[in-house]
């Protein structure tokens, strides 16, 4: 990465990837609001999860969880918790790009999601990465606090947000997030043993705990990579075109 | 315990475990297998989820639904370069066409 200033094309490109992220994380805030007021919350607090807890996959093991009843609050508790270390991992990869002290620090903190780590590391230039990130991290918290309070008032009168699909929505953001990624033998390998780990392990363990447990699959990156090494700056990733194939996301794990 | 208790402990160890990540030393990642992992973490993550959303319902069952083809479909938009929005629609039309015929 370099820190040279950005064009302004390369600026276009990361605000159009970082409110493309927004808007469709935003759309499923609708579902994760109807879900929520479904599962038994009520409006508000179905709206303060998404502007206090702030990260879709926690917010929806909490509701499910806790939908069978306030006795389940601890694994409510402890399942949201679980799927928030990744958050945390993805502050690691993030706190020397982003340099930020103090208020913005938390700021920054608040809004290390999914949606606006995966835009800011995909980025080629740390100017770019910065600016992914702030800009993804806003316009997801704007979008799906909104949506989240549209989605709990209107949650029945939706109805199920399956039958619009929405629960593929967030399946297909995923894949998206993904696919950029596999850019090489050990990622592919990596991607299919936590598919398969996180699958075998989701009948008979607590929400959150297979994705955590599959996560112990980016160890196979421990040792020295075979082929070709610095993958990462694969340069195939530099490649100019109308809408770079990143990432993005859709945020939500229901798991 | 009230809802609203839950609710706050949780939100708080949302935010401690992030918060967490920029706390620790930055010479922590320094090495370069640790940062290798640290590399490889989204996409073992990002696969898992993928895996759990698409194949698993209520209780983690396993389940083949409208969203495997929902993904499919998401494949092969992505293998033609789709942007993402177009992606994300396409799998839920795809999920929504194909419950409003019945077919999944």
């Amino acid at each position: 990465m370099t820190t040279d200033v950005l064009t302004a094309e390369q600026r276009r490109l990361v605000i159009r990837e970082a409110l493309s992220v927004g808007i469709a994380t935003g759309a499923y805030g609708i579902s994760f609001g109807a879900l929520a007021v479904a599962a038994g919350l009520d409006v508000w607090q179905a709206c303060a999860l998404s502007l206090l807890m702030f990260t879709g996959g926690s917010q929806f093991a909490f509701i499910g969880i806790i939908s069978a009843g306030l006795h389940a609050a601890p694994a409510a508790i402890a399942a949201s918790s679980l799927l928030g270390v990744r958050n945390g991992l993805y502050a690691l990869e993030l706190t020397q790009l982003l340099r930020v002290r103090g208020i913005r620090r938390l700021a920054a903190a608040h809004i290390t999601i999914d949606e606006s780590t995966a835009v800011a590391v995909s980025q080629s230039h740390n100017k770019a990465a910065r600016l992914g990130f702030w800009l993804t991290g806003l316009s997801v918290f704007a979008l799906w606090n909104l949506t989240t309070l549209v989605g709990a008032l209107v949650g029945n009168a939706i109805g199920d947000p399956r039958t619009w699909g929405l629960d593929a929505a967030a399946c297909a953001a995923f894949t998206a997030l993904l696919w950029p990624r596999l850019k090489n033998r050990d990622s592919v390998a990596i991607a299919v043993v936590a598919a398969v780990v996180a699958v075998v392990l989701a009948p008979a363990t607590p929400p959150g705990v297979p994705v955590i447990v599959a996560a112990l699959a980016a160890f196979i990156a421990w040792r020295e990579p075979r082929a070709t090494t610095g993958a990462e700056d694969d340069p195939e990733d530099s490649r100019p075109g109308p809408v770079p194939a990143q990432p993005e996301r859709g945020s939500e794990v229901p798991s | 315990m009230s809802i609203w208790v839950a609710l706050l402990i949780a939100t708080a160890m949302a935010f401690g475990l992030k918060l967490v990540g920029y706390l620790v030393p930055a010479d922590l990642l320094a090495e370069p297998h640790v940062k290798r992992v640290t590399a490889a973490l989204p996409v073992a993550l990002l696969a898992a989820l993928v895996a759990i959303q698409t194949l698993t319902g209520s209780g983690g069952a396993w389940t083949l639904d409208a969203r495997v083809a929902a993904v499919g479909v998401a494949i092969v938009a992505l293998i033609l370069r789709a942007p993402f929005i177009v992606v994300v629609v396409l799998g839920a039309a795809t999920a929504a066409l194909l419950r409003l015929v019945g077919w999944a």
